[in-house]
């Protein structure tokens, strides 16, 4: 065992470093720091830099246009990316459909579909939950009928609802949950199908969230036509790319990069912010209250980072990513969670001030320092990853179940 | 011992229910946040002559009702439960507090003035650096020839955009943070050298900065003793923080009911998902928060004529504060995602819930401030 880099490893942090630091967007920074929404252009300017130089399928196979890097230099990348402040690239094609379709996919969806999420040219979504089908997304009910059409070939006719869609309203294509077998089990009549978002009959709505956001929708399917050969996998079978897919997010889920980084703007903040209880102005990281929880934070952030670090090496001597990815999955949320409510709590009266974002022509200067004005949105916003991706409560059951044998 | 309410206090608090259950549902609540105005005068007008519980908290000889402390923790928990965003707390609770601690012909002038629902108090005590010390002050008074010119800038100054009055937290005399030398004065919001950037806040209030650049008034304007005021402004200070946890009271009854209602209609597996476990014993951790939260509500409430009010004020601003915390991120939580959409109720007491826990000092600063009391 040994936990120090090898001199490759060291070369490799610095070949990354150096090329994000020469080429990340500036454009994308000054946004993030001033909290901005992101345009579609904006989410796939990096994308792009990265699919150029090959950086893209991070865990993606070298056959198919991945990195082939070791689960360490993926874990580097990650802390460099973090530490530039470097945006994540969206998961849902790269490490959600991508990953289903290398596995499970034919050779001509691998040739069609691979290339273009690498290079961002396709946009992808996640169609999964549905209004009655959250935590138990086995219930899905938007149904795909089969039928022989009047050129002779075999396709599937969708209708339904799928909701918490994010960033549908950029997606070229949506990945969907379908029900092609109502008499069996839940688990056992759902298949796996890829649809075309510019086919006929699809609706694309918005949900607003707490933060004024626009980043979620409902996505409705009305006589939605898609070929068959849309469908990954066996007909039936769409439940074990399901699972498959489920804990490939949960791994990526823990987010131990972006919290280190999130840790330390939360300490900038406090060092910046002062606290005068009593009379004597310090800075608020000098409250021991304050500072307290913020050491608390990191050491639990640590006990994560090395729980992840010992599943990925088991992952990378042949163990897929298993039911104890939800420990990764709780604990992970749990943390960046805590990271906002710091924030929230180190701007103070600050934190009340509403900033509706830059409009078009709106560059009014926000209230207060730059640092406050996403505190209380990002932490509203934040409450979203102990529910998505398999609710908290749901991965405590797996792990129950899977782990314990409950 | 007796913790029942007058008959007076019951029918105060059922004729605020029944208004506000009449008028002030979700929807129309939305319509005035997003309206250009902020708030709606026609429920201020309402509130002074169809229910006059604008005069709650003052003396009979004021045109009041007589009551005090106890009447406006009743008024604010009805507040919390209906998301009412018309500025009670800071022209009743905190314009009348200060008022009625300072008597004299300005309190009655003004008095009259609030409860006939024409005048609109903002507190200005809040500054960019002072985080919760109401004595960490820039803004400053000097005297000038026989008046006095004030000059600073107020941070997050709540309902000021609709205010006709500011009471404004000023320096007279000694360092930034020194205990003496602090000031309060009652200002028109005309005033000139008074200007404001207004914005919305995150619970669906208004607010604004307020800068003064030599603002002129006169030795009446005074609310107490120039230079000697920072012990009435922590107290009605305190007496605000304890309205307000008032408001959280009514706000986690409603978070907490509204989870319990989902939890009996959303099916998952084939039941209602109030039927796991898992989340009737949450549900049941978040009840005993709200239990508490009326209690501590009721505990400061009672004590804030007593000497060491802002040790309990604390005690039950903290313990509030965290209760507001559990109880708001689990009803978001139980309700999963629609928990987080800006359609439904819930997810706005959640804010309002999250903006109540630093409203006057948070967790973390009664926390201190009950540890530097309690000897």
């Amino acid at each position: 065992m040994d936990l120090n880099f090898s001199p490759e490893d060291l070369a490799f942090r610095d070949e990354v470093r150096a090329f994000i630091a020469d080429n990340y967007p500036h454009h994308l920074k000054a946004k993030a720091d001033h909290g901005e929404e992101l345009s579609k252009a904006d989410f796939l300017s990096w994308h792009k830099v990265l699919a150029a130089k090959g950086w893209a399928g991070i865990a993606w196979p070298v056959e198919y246009g991945g990195t082939g890097w070791t689960s360490v230099q993926r874990y580097i990348f990650a802390e460099e990316s973090a530490r530039a402040d470097a945006m994540r690239l969206l998961p849902f094609g790269l490490n959600m459909v991508g990953p289903v379709i290398y596995t499970f996919g034919t050779p001509e969806q691998k040739a069609k579909f691979l290339p273009r999420i690498l290079s961002g040219e396709d946009w992808w979504c996640q169609g999964y939950s549905e209004p009655g089908a959250g935590s138990d997304l086995a219930s899905l009910r938007t149904k795909a009928e089969r039928f022989t059409a009047d050129d002779g070939k075999e396709y599937y006719r969708v209708n339904g609802q799928k909701t918490w869609t994010t960033l549908a309203q950029h997606a070229d294509w949506i990945f969907c949950l379908v029900r092609t077998d109502p008499t069996s089990k839940p688990q056992e009549g759902i298949s796996f199908l890829l649809i075309d978002m510019k086919t006929p009959g699809i609706t694309v709505r918005p949900i607003i969230t707490l933060g004024g956001e626009h980043e979620v929708n409902e996505v409705w399917f009305e006589d939605v036509v898609v070929p068959v050969e849309n469908r990954v996998f066996h007909e039936n079978k769409g439940w074990t790319c399901a699972k498959f897919l489920l804990a490939h997010e949960r791994t990526g889920i823990a987010g131990v990069a972006a919290s280190k980084r999130g840790i330390e703007k939360v300490k900038e903040i406090a060092r910046t912010e002062t606290d005068s209880f009593g009379g004597e102005a310090q800075p608020l990281i000098a409250n021991p209250f304050f500072k307290r929880k913020v050491a608390e934070l990191e050491i639990d952030l640590t006990a994560l980072e090395f729980t992840e670090l010992r599943t990925l090496a088991g992952e990378s001597q042949g163990k897929g990513p298993g039911p104890e990815s939800s420990l990764l999955k709780i604990k992970g949320t749990e943390i960046q969670q805590r990271i906002t409510e710091l924030a929230l709590e180190a701007v103070g009266h600050y934190g009340a001030p509403y900033f509706r974002g830059f409009g078009e022509g709106d560059n009014e200067h926000p209230i207060g320092p730059d640092y406050v004005h996403r505190a209380a949105p990002h932490y509203f916003y934040m409450r979203k990853t102990s529910i998505y991706g398999g609710s908290n409560e749901i991965q405590r059951n797996i792990i129950a179940k899977m782990v314990l044998g409950l | 011992m007796d913790f029942n309410f007058t008959e007076e206090q019951t029918l105060l608090r059922e004729s605020v229910q029944r208004y506000l259950a009449d008028t002030y549902d979700f929807d129309s609540r939305q319509k005035t946040v997003n309206g250009d105005a902020g708030w709606n005068p026609a429920v201020w007008k309402a509130f002074a002559e169809e229910l006059g519980i604008l005069g709650a908290p003052f003396g009979e000889a004021d045109g009041g009702l007589g009551g005090g402390a106890i009447e406006n923790m009743i008024v604010m928990e009805e507040i919390g439960r209906a998301l009412v965003i018309e500025p009670y707390l800071s022209t009743v609770v905190i314009g009348g507090g200060f008022l009625k601690a300072a008597g004299g012909a300005i309190a009655e002038a003004v008095i009259p003035e609030i409860i006939a629902g024409n005048a609109i108090i903002a507190f200005a005590y809040a500054e960019p650096q002072g985080r919760y010390n109401l004595a960490d002050l820039r803004t400053a008074i000097r005297a000038d020839g026989d008046g006095f010119v004030l000059n600073g800038h107020k941070a997050v100054v709540r309902d000021a955009p609709f205010a006709t009055h500011f009471l404004v937290t000023a320096r007279s005399s000694g360092g930034q943070r020194d205990r003496d030398g602090v000031s309060v004065v009652l200002l028109p919001a005309t005033t000139p050298g008074i200007t404001r950037r207004d914005y919305p806040t995150v619970d669906g209030g208004r607010a604004s900065e307020v800068y003064f650049e030599n603002v002129r008034f006169g030795t009446d304007a005074f609310i107490g003793n120039n230079g000697s005021a920072l012990a009435l402004i922590e107290q009605v200070v305190d007496e605000a923080t304890a309205a307000v946890c008032a408001e959280a009271a009514g706000v986690v009854r409603k978070l907490h009911e509204g989870t319990l209602d989902y939890s009996r209609q959303r099916k998952q597996f084939g039941r209602p998902i109030g039927e796991f476990q898992v989340l009737q014993h949450r549900m049941v951790d978040m009840f005993m928060e709200v239990e508490q939260t009326v209690s501590m509500t009721l505990m400061a409430t009672l004590r804030l004529g007593e000497a060491d009010r802002a040790r309990h004020v604390s005690a039950a601003k903290n313990k509030i504060a965290r209760s507001l915390r559990f109880v708001g991120q689990n009803a978001v939580q139980i309700h999963g995602g629609i928990g987080i959409s800006n359609e439904l109720a819930i997810g706005h007491y959640f804010k309002r819930a999250t903006m109540i826990e630093g409203q006057f000092g948070d967790a973390d600063y009664h926390l201190r401030r009950y540890e530097s009391l309690m000897g």
